[in-house]
């Protein structure tokens, strides 16, 4: 049942794109607006002619360039969830559902249509037009009728942006109890990357039409491959350094990072003498507490002051300037609770640790 | 009041409708989403009939269909007569003069569709027929409605073009509009406000019955609606 898609052009807009997605499995494609996402779900649907590319799912050829195959949207089971939902506004919500429905006769038309519609937990509102409707019930009547046509994969294009915050959080549970029950292929686009992170088995991130990398959520977020991706997976702290000695299964490796040398645990296929980017995750910087010795005070110490502080509630979000002649800022979250017990303010001098277990080494970029 | 007349203006408005109102679904659907270069140039010919003097078309129209030219003699020969003067060739006028009445409210209607309802449809597995069936043709129904109600009211009320195409030869071309304008010529002042007064009656209705019909229709699916 796996859906594989690898498409490719340069004209009228760039897609160069490789996906895999088992049956079962939620894959997440995420971007920034205009990356190209929308576009990829459009291709697999059918619904967007690409010139070169080759789609198949579970074991059928959709689309094979090569050979002039090119099925149409309506011999692809595809169930497709529009951003919009484009729900059929003259057709009760049973009527919608059922639309897919065809060679059944009325009766079983109608049965199956109610069926789904129980499935997403909209029984009693099958007599209602989309108008009618809110607009979590729409996207649920959407869900159901992309269910209808039996499809081999689901296809969502950010299926939650029409909706508000809570509303948002119940679909997110009601889809991940709906994957247990739907043995297929989902592809599910957002370009947010909470979202993704929650619900997504394995995430893509596009970028300017191409798929930039594909692996599990961690993955991406801590050992992305490249600084672009870093950055669109939210990341702010990308340096650049010099690599003095490779990391081996006994030691560490040694990073040169303006006058110092840092310690990284890992430093992938690059040698000493390599010029790198590098990322500090957020969650691998500690601060050292004022007059106590932390843990791990002496793994990587950078001295700054807090140029800015944002409490975000339970976290506070602190950047703080690297002391030394240039500028680096370093980014980092923690509990308010412990910024408060530091006494953090802007311009405090600060001590903070980069752990070498969490410092990732990638390419520069040309 | 002249019934003769009164039945021909009715039997006229029916063919019209009959006749241009499906065909201007199909054209108004290709202008709707049409990307063609030629879409501009065809809609400006389609407004012609708007903006033309009555009197230009029909001298056209009357010129094209003497049986001594060539259209003329090729629609002569398929209607088995020549076409000025008869019932036939004030058909056809009336086709043409109607063309902007039918095919833009549909036209706006079409689109006013999203595209995104006809590509769910598509991924919903309906043809392209069926798309049409249960999806475009509904949801555009409002403007062809109002084309209908449109193209009837004014075949009813066409003057000049009929005129000039067809005479005034009763029973044949003297529709209710010529009539009237007959008997003024004649002094028959009576007999005129009569059928004008009766003119204003039905092209009234004639519109009425046809949106209420349609509020009608409308009303009957919201009332199944609360049933289920």
């Amino acid at each position: 049942m796996t859906l594989e898609v690898i498409l490719a052009q340069d004209a009228p807009i760039t897609l160069h794109v490789g996906l895999t997605c088992a049956p079962g499995e939620l894959l997440a494609l995420i971007g920034p607006s205009g990356s190209g996402k929308t576009s990829v779900l459009r291709a697999i649907a059918g619904l967007l002619p690409v010139a070169k590319g080759r789609v198949t799912c579970n074991g059928a050829l959709w689309l094979d360039t090569t050979t002039g195959i090119a099925l149409p949207p309506q011999a692809r089971r595809v169930g497709l969830v529009f951003q919009d939902y484009a729900l059929m506004p003259h057709l009760t919500a049973l009527e919608n559902v059922a639309l897919p429905l065809v060679g059944l006769d009325k009766s079983a038309t109608e049965s199956r249509a109610r069926e789904l519609l129980a499935l997403v937990n909209l029984e009693g509102l099958e007599g209602r037009r989309p108008a009618a409707l809110s607009g979590g019930q729409r996207q649920r009547v959407a869900i159901a009728r992309a269910l209808a046509r039996d499809p081999a994969v689901l296809l969502l294009d950010e299926p939650f942006s029409a909706v508000d915050q809570m509303t948002r959080e119940r679909l997110k549970r009601e889809l991940v109890a709906l994957r247990s029950r739907v043995k297929i292929p989902i592809v599910l686009v957002t370009h947010d990357l909470d979202e993704a992170m929650a619900l997504a088995d394995s995430v893509s991130i596009m970028h300017r039409g191409r798929t930039l990398q594909t692996a599990a959520p961690e993955d991406v977020r801590l050992r992305p491959e490249s600084a672009t991706v870093a950055r669109l997976m939210g990341q702010s702290n990308i340096f650049r350094g010099q690599l003095v000695a490779a990391a081996t299964a006994h030691k560490p490796g040694r990073l040169a990072f303006r006058d110092g040398i840092l310690e990284v645990a890992a430093t992938g296929p690059f040698k000493a003498g390599d010029a790198v980017n590098w990322l500090a995750p957020s969650e691998f910087i500690v601060l050292h507490r004022r007059g106590r010795p932390s843990q791990g005070e002496r793994e990587n110490p950078l001295l700054g002051s807090v140029t800015t502080l944002t409490v975000l509630g339970e976290q506070t979000s602190v950047a703080m300037r690297l002391d030394g002649p240039d500028e680096h800022i370093l980014n980092f979250r923690l509990a308010t609770h412990a910024a408060r017990r530091n006494e953090l303010a802007v311009g405090a001098e600060v001590t903070v640790s980069l752990l070498a277990a969490g410092i990732h080494v990638m390419p520069t970029e040309a | 009041m002249d019934w003769t007349a009164f039945g021909l203006s009715l039997k006229l408005a029916l063919w019209t409708c009959g006749l241009l109102i499906p065909a201007s679904l199909l054209l108004a659907r290709w202008l709707a989403w049409s990307g063609a270069r030629a879409k501009p140039l065809v809609e400006a010919l389609l407004m012609l009939p708007l903006v033309l003097p009555p009197t230009v078309l029909g001298y056209y129209l009357l010129v094209g269909l003497a049986p001594t030219n060539v259209v003329g003699k090729l629609l002569g020969g398929i209607a088995g007569r020549p076409l000025v003067f008869t019932f036939p060739g004030i058909l056809l006028a009336s086709l043409i003069v109607n063309l902007p009445f039918a095919v833009q409210p549909m036209q706006r209607a079409f689109e006013s569709i999203e595209p995104n309802l006809r590509e769910a449809a598509w991924v919903s597995g309906l043809s392209r027929f069926d798309t049409f069936r249960r999806v475009e043709l509904p949801l555009a129904w409002p403007g062809v409605v109002s084309a209908l109600a449109l193209v009837f009211a004014h075949t009813l009320g066409e003057f000049g073009v009929i005129l000039m195409v067809g005479g005034s030869i009763p029973a044949e071309t003297q529709t209710l509009s010529i009539a009237i304008y007959d008997r003024m010529q004649a002094f028959r002042n009576g007999e005129a406000a009569a059928m004008a007064a009766a003119l204003l009656a039905f092209s009234f209705l004639a519109i009425a019955v046809v949106h209420l019909a349609a509020k009608r229709g409308r009303q009957a699916r919201d009332a199944r609606e609360v049933h289920r």
